[in-house]
């Protein structure tokens, strides 16, 4: 199964803010190797390679804050969801 | 301005566990949690070891929703293509409330709702997005547009703390503290668990994973019985993962983990019904924050109160018990009416006398000791690789055995300084 069809069996309440914001100038020059590109478990983090910009689809966000680890240039911002959106877990 | 006793951010084990002891001593006390209920935003592994916090939780956990008790506990070490395996049973484990499987969302949602029916206020669907400072000293907490004042605020939000890092308690994080969990709860009937994990009724089996589940990376891979479900996963040390070369995705460390032979028998047939991950603190004792300030107390996960001893993994007894004796703190300082961090200082010094920061104290060395990949490749390579040896008969007449083993480990490297020293080091941890 592939991770995107994972992720539909969760719960999810998006809301239409971004909880995650990338600052793409810190993102495109200093940060070389990209790790939320592939560290991240749901897979949400790609590069749009028209404009050179790493998108995140934050609607699947498992809230786990590995990529607020990851991102050690500080590129990116995460914060939780507001309160009643993101995941809810039914077994966690 | 009117305030309570205490108000405790994050509905997980160790404000809940809080939540409940002071709600014993009549305290006014409100949760304010994130999630729909509290659970829903809890991950575990994972299992509840009881014995170490028996003495301390009084009737807390009567009646408590566990899935299956561990009677069986498996390790294996997975080559790339072979692996071996030690399965352990006893009746001791049998016999007493030693360790128990759970899911949080069922877990925590029960123990709030015990907290509900003895007063407390738990209010969901509400994330906390700061502190409310007099001078030097937090007051409350900023949820939206309430304020909610309080003679103290307790710290439970999780491995992430954003009221640790607001109250300038947090380290920085970086990803050699932290490691991702990746999980998959797959479900499986009563019978089929029962007989692939060779379990009784309500009787379950946590199996531990080292070798190439992480390729060789700081991590392994783990697998608990629930009464219907299993609970399958990964986890990864974040430096490891960002320093691995050539790159790794981390859902497809996932997926080939399950696509290993001794993993796949476990779970064929069974359905996939919740994908989840979490970061988990790594750094045992050295990772640990500052654990109060003026009018602030940090439990559980948000402390760093977790600890890998190779062998297990340990985290949510810890928080129960620091949730209680945060609630005793805040008992202590109701009593002395100074929540100022000179009475809060209780907090860390009853925690020094408890397995808490005893525990964590005596396995400071292994995180450094784990940070070595020998444990995550050499040796779960090279012991299947050794059996595999010595059980294969091919068309060649098969050498004397012993010589045969020596030579085999002498070529191996097993038998080199590197490997006795490291040997030699298990003693002081």
């Amino acid at each position: 199964m592939r991770v995107d069809e994972k992720l539909t069996i969760d719960a999810f309440k998006t809301d239409r803010e971004s909880h995650i914001k990338i600052n793409h100038d810190i993102c495109r020059d200093k940060c070389k190797i990209k790790y939320c590109l592939f560290i991240c478990p749901g897979h949400l983090y790609t590069l749009n390679e028209e404009n050179n910009e790493v998108v995140v689809e934050f609607a699947g966000c498992l809230e786990c804050g590995t990529c607020k680890i990851a991102c050690i240039e500080g590129a990116i911002e995460w914060i939780y969801p507001r309160g009643d959106y993101g995941v809810q877990y039914r077994y966690g | 301005m009117d305030k309570i006793d205490a108000v405790i951010v994050g509905g997980g084990l160790s404000g809940l566990s809080c939540a409940y002891k002071l709600a014993e001593k009549d305290m006014q006390v409100i949760v304010v949690e994130r999630g729909d209920f509290p659970g829903s935003k809890n991950v575990t592994g994972g299992r509840l070891y009881l014995e170490p916090i028996k003495s301390i939780v009084g009737d807390m956990l009567d009646g408590a929703p566990f899935e299956r008790k561990v009677v069986r506990e498996r390790w294996s070490l997975l080559g790339d293509d072979n692996s071996i395996s030690i399965d352990f049973t006893g009746e001791r484990f049998k016999q007493t409330n030693h360790s128990y499987t759970i899911l949080r969302a069922y877990f925590d949602r029960w123990l709030s709702e015990k907290l509900i029916e003895k007063g407390v206020y738990v209010i969901p669907k509400y994330r906390v997005d700061d502190l409310l400072w007099e001078g030097d000293t937090i007051v409350g907490v900023r949820a939206g547009e309430e304020e909610i004042y309080a003679n103290v605020v307790i710290a439970s939000d999780g491995v992430l703390s954003f009221m640790a890092e607001k109250a300038g308690l947090k380290q920085k994080m970086k990803p050699k503290n932290y490691a991702v969990g990746i999980k998959e709860v797959i479900e499986l009937s009563e019978e089929k668990i029962n007989d692939r994990f060779n379990v009784d009724i309500n009787e379950g089996c946590a199996h531990l994973f080292i070798g190439d589940v992480t390729k060789g990376m700081f991590g392994g891979g783990f697998l608990y019985t629930n009464k219907e479900t299993v609970s399958l996963g990964i986890v990864v040390g974040i430096k490891a993962f960002i320093e691995k070369t050539p790159t790794i995705e981390a859902h497809a460390l996932m997926d080939d983990f399950k696509d290993r032979y001794e993993v796949g028998r476990l779970i064929d047939g069974g359905s996939l019904v919740e994908y989840s991950a979490h970061i988990i603190p790594e750094a045992g004792y050295n990772g640990i924050s500052k654990l109060y300030g003026n009018g602030i107390i940090v439990t559980g996960d948000a402390a760093g109160f977790a600890l890998n001893m190779g062998v297990t993994v340990r985290g949510m007894e810890f928080a129960i018990a620091s949730g209680i004796i945060a609630a005793e703190s805040v008992i202590k300082a109701k009593e002395a009416e100074d929540y100022s961090e000179k009475t809060l200082a209780y907090y860390e010094s009853k925690l020094r006398e408890t397995f808490v920061l005893k525990d964590l104290y005596t396995c400071k060395d292994i995180p450094a000791f784990l940070d070595n990949d020998s444990f995550f490749s050499f040796y779960p390579k090279s012991f299947p690789d050794l059996v595999e040896k010595i059980m294969w008969f091919g068309e060649e007449p098969k050498g004397r055995i012993g010589k045969s083993l020596w030579g085999e480990m002498k070529a191996s490297g097993l038998l080199s300084f590197k490997r006795l020293k490291e040997l030699y080091t298990l003693k002081n941890l």
